[in-house]
C-alpha cells in the first residue's frame, strides 16, 4: 500500500496552522526577529491552538493526535518563521517527550497537561561546552545525598531553558560509574527557579532569533531524587531514542523552511521586473524555482517516510537520519538560491528570505549534525 | 440559548473565482472553496454567547457534498452539531428559493437565535436575514458590530457609515454581523479531533417537504444573462510635483471621495 494522503484531521490542522503562520506570526515576528526578543504572546497562542500537546493523549492534556501532526504543523510553521516552529518542536520532542516516555506517573500528572496546554514550556539540557556530537563526553555531574541529586556542570544551547514560561529542564549528568566500565549517565528534571540552578542570558545567534537559547550551569543545585526520569544510568539510550524521532521533526521544519523558499520566490518572481519585464519570465529564475521545488517536495517525502515507519512501530532509525540530512541540507540550498530570486533585496531582513537564510544553517548543526547523521545512516548499512 | 448559525461554503476570495459559462452560475468545483469569511464572525459571536449562557450552537448549511469541509471547520471551532441540506436539485437557485430551503430546515428545528454573516462573498447579496425574517416572522437586526442577550432581549449596534444604530428584539430573532464584531477564534487541534464525533444530520428537499420544482436554475427568480471579467488595472495617475504635488494628491483623493 503506497498513499500519502493526509487525513482530513491532520488536512484541518495543516490548514489551520497555515493561516494561524500566516495571519498571527508572519505580520510581527520580523520584529521580534531583530530585537532578539521571545515572542511569549504567539506561543501562549500556538498553546491555545494545541500545538504543544499535538502528539500527547488527552488524559495528559494532550490533543490525541500523532508524531506525525506533529511534524505537518512544524512544516507549516517553518515555511514563515523558524524561531516559532522550534519553539514547539523543542517545547514537544524535548521538553515534554522524556517525561511521557520515561517518565513516572506522577511525572506525568504533574508536567504534562501544563506542557500540552503550552502554559509551560519545557526544555532538554544534554549539550555542554565541551561537546554536542560526542553526547556522551557528558561532565555534568549529579550525585545523591539525603534523598535529593546534587547536580554540578555546565549545559550549552539550551533551547527554551529561560524563557517567561519555562518551567523546567531536564538534563543528563553522570550519576556514577558503571560496573562494565564507563560512565552512568542519567536524566534528571530541575524544576526553573531551583537554587543553585541559573539560566544565563540569550546567546546572540546568527538565526532563530526570536527563539531562546541559553548557557545553564549548577552549583550544587539540589532536587528530589524522585526526579529522576526513567531508570538510573539509562539517560543516555533514552536521549538516543528521543533524538531519533526529534529528526523527523527537525526533517519536517526543514522542508518547511525549504517551501517557504518557494512560496517567498514565486511571488517575488512575478513581482519584481528587471529588463522591462517580470525577472521570472527568464529561465535562469525559472529553473532556480523549479528545482528548489523538486528539492522541497522530495524532502518532504523523506520525513513522511521515516514518520510512517514510526508511526507503524518499525524500526526507523536510518530513515530519520536520512530524512534530517537530506532536508536540512536542502533548506539550506533553497535559502541560498531564494535569497539569490531576490537580488539585493534578499540580502535584507525585512524580506523573509533574509531570515530564512540565517535560520537554514542550524538546521545542519543541531539534534545530530550531517556528519553525524552520515555516520548514523553508513552504521545502519554495516560500512566501517 | 440555542443558536442555529447558517453557514455557507464559497470560492476563497482570495483566489481567482470564475462563473461556469455552461450555466452562469457560480464555478464550485474547480475553486478552492472555503467557509464564507463572514460566517466566521457568526460562529464566533454565537459561540460566545453559548458560552457565557449555556445552550447548543448549531450550524446549517445548503450546499453540494463538498460544503461539509465548511461544516467541519464550523465543528472544530466549537459549534455542537449540524444540519446539512444537501440535494442536486437545488443547484442554480436564487437567493428566494434558497431562503425558502433554509426557512424550512429553519422550521424543523428548536432555536431562539438564528445568526448568520452580514454577506456571502461569492454573491454579495445581504439579503438572507431579511429574506428569512420575512418567512419565518422572525425580527430582524441586520449588520451588527456588537451584539448582546439578555433575557428575551436582543439588542445590537447596527453598524452603518457614518456610526451605529442601536436596536433590539424580542428572541427568537435573526441577526446578522459584520466582520467588526469580534476576532474568530482558530480551530484548536482539540477542536478538530472533536469534530469528527460530532453529529452532521443531512436532509434533502424531500425531508423538508419541498417539491424539487419550486427551487434550482429553472424556477430561479433571477438568472445572469451574461458576465465579463474585471476591465485590466489602468494605468493609474501620475502627479508631477511642480511644487504643489501635496496640493494635486489631495484634490485627486478628494476628486476621487478617498478623503
Ligand atoms: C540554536 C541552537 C539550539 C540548540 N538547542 C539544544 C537543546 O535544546 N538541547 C541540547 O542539548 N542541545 C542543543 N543544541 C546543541 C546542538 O545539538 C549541538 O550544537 C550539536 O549537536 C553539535 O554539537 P557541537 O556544537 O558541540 O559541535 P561538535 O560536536 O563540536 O562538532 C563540530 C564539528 O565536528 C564534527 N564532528 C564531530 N564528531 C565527528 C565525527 N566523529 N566524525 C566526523 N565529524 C565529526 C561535527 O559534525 C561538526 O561539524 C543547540 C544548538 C544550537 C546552535
Ligand atoms: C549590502 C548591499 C550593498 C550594496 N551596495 C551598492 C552600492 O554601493 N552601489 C550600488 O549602486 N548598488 C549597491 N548594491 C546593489 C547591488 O549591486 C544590487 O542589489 C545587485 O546589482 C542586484 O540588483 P537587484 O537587487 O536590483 O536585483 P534584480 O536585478 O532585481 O535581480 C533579482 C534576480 O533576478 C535575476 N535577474 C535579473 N535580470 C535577469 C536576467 N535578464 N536574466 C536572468 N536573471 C536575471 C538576478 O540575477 C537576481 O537573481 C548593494 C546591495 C546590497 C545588498
Amino acid at each position: 500500500m503506497l498513499d500519502y494522503r493526509l487525513s482530513d484531521e491532520t488536512e484541518s490542522l495543516r490548514t489551520t496552522v497555515r493561516e494561524f503562520a500566516q495571519e498571527v506570526i508572519a505580520p510581527q515576528i520580523g520584529e521580534f526577529y531583530e530585537r532578539d526578543e521571545f515572542p511569549t504572546e504567539i506561543v501562549r497562542q500556538m498553546g491555545e491552538l494545541g500545538l504543544f500537546g499535538l502528539p500527547f493523549p488527552e488524559e495528559y492534556g494532550g490533543g490525541g493526535g500523532t508524531y506525525f501532526d506533529l511534524c505537518v504543523a512544524l512544516e507549516e510553521l517553518a515555511r514563515v518563521d523558524s524561531s516559532m516552529a522550534i519553539t514547539v518542536e523543542a517545547g514537544v520532542s524535548l521538553g515534554a517527550m522524556p517525561i511521557f516516555r520515561f517518565g513516572t506517573e506522577e511525572q506525568k500528572r504533574e508536567w504534562l497537561p501544563r506542557l500540552c496546554a503550552g502554559e509551560a514550556l519545557g526544555a532538554f539540557g544534554l549539550t555542554e561546552a565541551g561537546g554536542g556530537s560526542d553526547a556522551g563526553s557528558t561532565r555534568t555531574t549529579a550525585r545523591l545525598e539525603d534523598g535529593h541529586w546534587v547536580i554540578n556542570g555546565s549545559k550549552a544551547f539550551i533551547t527554551n531553558s529561560g524563557t517567561d514560561l519555562t518551567e523546567l529542564v531536564t538534563v543528563t549528568a553522570v550519576t556514577g560509574d558503571k560496573p562494565q566500565g564507563g560512565k552512568e549517565i542519567s536524566a534528571i528534571i530541575v524544576p526553573s527557579g531551583t537554587p543553585g540552578f541559573s539560566v544565563g542570558k540569550r546567546y546572540s545567534k546568527v538565526g532563530w532569533n526570536a527563539s531562546d537559547t541559553r548557557e545553564l550551569s549548577f552549583d550544587d543545585c539540589r532536587v528530589p531524587e524522585e526526579n529522576l526520569v526513567g531508570q538510573r544510568g539509562r539517560g543516555f539510550a533514552q536521549f538516543l531514542s528521543i533524538l531519533d524521532e526529534g529528526r523527523i521533526a527537525i526533517s519536517a521544519l526543514s522542508v518547511g523552511l525549504a517551501q517557504g523558499c518557494v512560496d517567498e520566490s514565486i511571488k517575488y518572481a512575478a513581482e519584481r521586473e528587471a529588463f522591462g519585464q517580470p525577472i521570472g519570465r527568464n529561465q535562469a529564475i525559472q529553473f532556480m524555482i523549479a528545482d528548489m521545488e523538486v528539492r522541497a517536495s522530495t524532502a518532504r517525502l523523506a520525513y513522511y517516510r521515516a514518520a510512517e515507519k514510526m508511526l507503524r512501530g518499525e524500526p526507523f532509525r536510518r530513515e530519520a537520519s536520512i530524512a534530517k540530512l537530506y532536508s536540512s541540507e536542502v533548506a539550506m540550498d533553497n535559502a541560498r538560491y531564494a535569497t539569490q530570486v531576490h537580488g539585493g533585496y534578499g540580502f535584507m531582513n525585512e524580506f523573509p528570505v533574509g531570515r530564512f537564510y540565517r535560520d537554514a544553517k542550524i538546521l545542519e548543526i543541531g539534534e545530530g549534525t550531517s556528519e553525524v547523521q552520515r555516520m548514523l545512516i553508513a552504521r545502519d548499512l554495516g560500512v566501517g | 440559548m440555542n443558536i442555529v448559525v447558517l453557514v455557507k461554503q464559497v470560492p476563497d476570495s482570495g483566489s481567482e473565482r470564475k462563473l461556469d459559462p455552461a450555466d452562469n452560475t457560480v464555478a464550485r468545483a474547480a475553486a478552492d472553496n472555503v467557509i464564507n469569511e463572514m460566517d466566521e464572525y457568526a460562529i464566533e459571536e454565537a459561540l460566545t454567547i453559548k458560552e457565557a449562557q449555556g445552550g447548543e450552537v448549531t450550524v446549517l448549511t445548503v450546499g453540494p457534498d463538498s460544503a461539509t469541509d465548511a461544516i467541519r471547520k464550523a465543528l472544530s471551532m466549537g459549534a455542537d452539531k449540524a444540519v446539512h441540506v444537501v440535494d442536486d436539485a437545488i443547484h442554480g437557485s436564487c437567493a428566494v428559493q434558497t431562503s425558502a430551503v433554509i426557512a424550512a430546515a429553519l422550521g424543523q428545528m428548536e432555536y431562539d437565535l438564528v445568526m448568520c454573516g452580514a454577506e456571502a462573498t461569492d454573491a454579495q447579496l445581504s439579503v438572507m436575514p431579511a429574506l428569512l425574517a420575512e418567512r419565518l416572522g422572525l425580527p430582524q437586526l441586520s449588520g451588527a458590530r456588537k451584539v448582546t442577550i439578555e433575557g428575551g432581549t436582543a439588542k445590537v449596534e447596527r453598524q452603518t457609515d457614518g456610526g451605529f444604530w442601536a436596536l433590539e428584539a424580542p428572541l427568537p430573532a435573526i441577526i446578522s454581523t459584520w466582520d467588526t464584531i469580534n476576532e474568530p477564534r482558530y480551530p484548536s487541534f482539540k477542536g478538530i479531533m472533536a469534530a469528527k464525533k460530532k453529529p452532521v444530520e443531512t436532509r434533502s428537499l424531500a425531508d423538508l417537504g419541498l417539491d424539487a420544482g419550486s427551487v434550482g436554475l429553472a424556477s430561479a427568480t433571477s438568472k445572469v444573462l451574461d458576465f465579463a471579467g474585471r476591465p485590466p488595472k489602468g494605468e493609474g495617475v501620475k502627479v508631477t510635483d511642480e511644487g504643489d504635488g501635496a496640493q494635486k494628491f489631495v484634490d485627486y483623493l478628494a476628486g476621487q471621495k478617498i478623503v
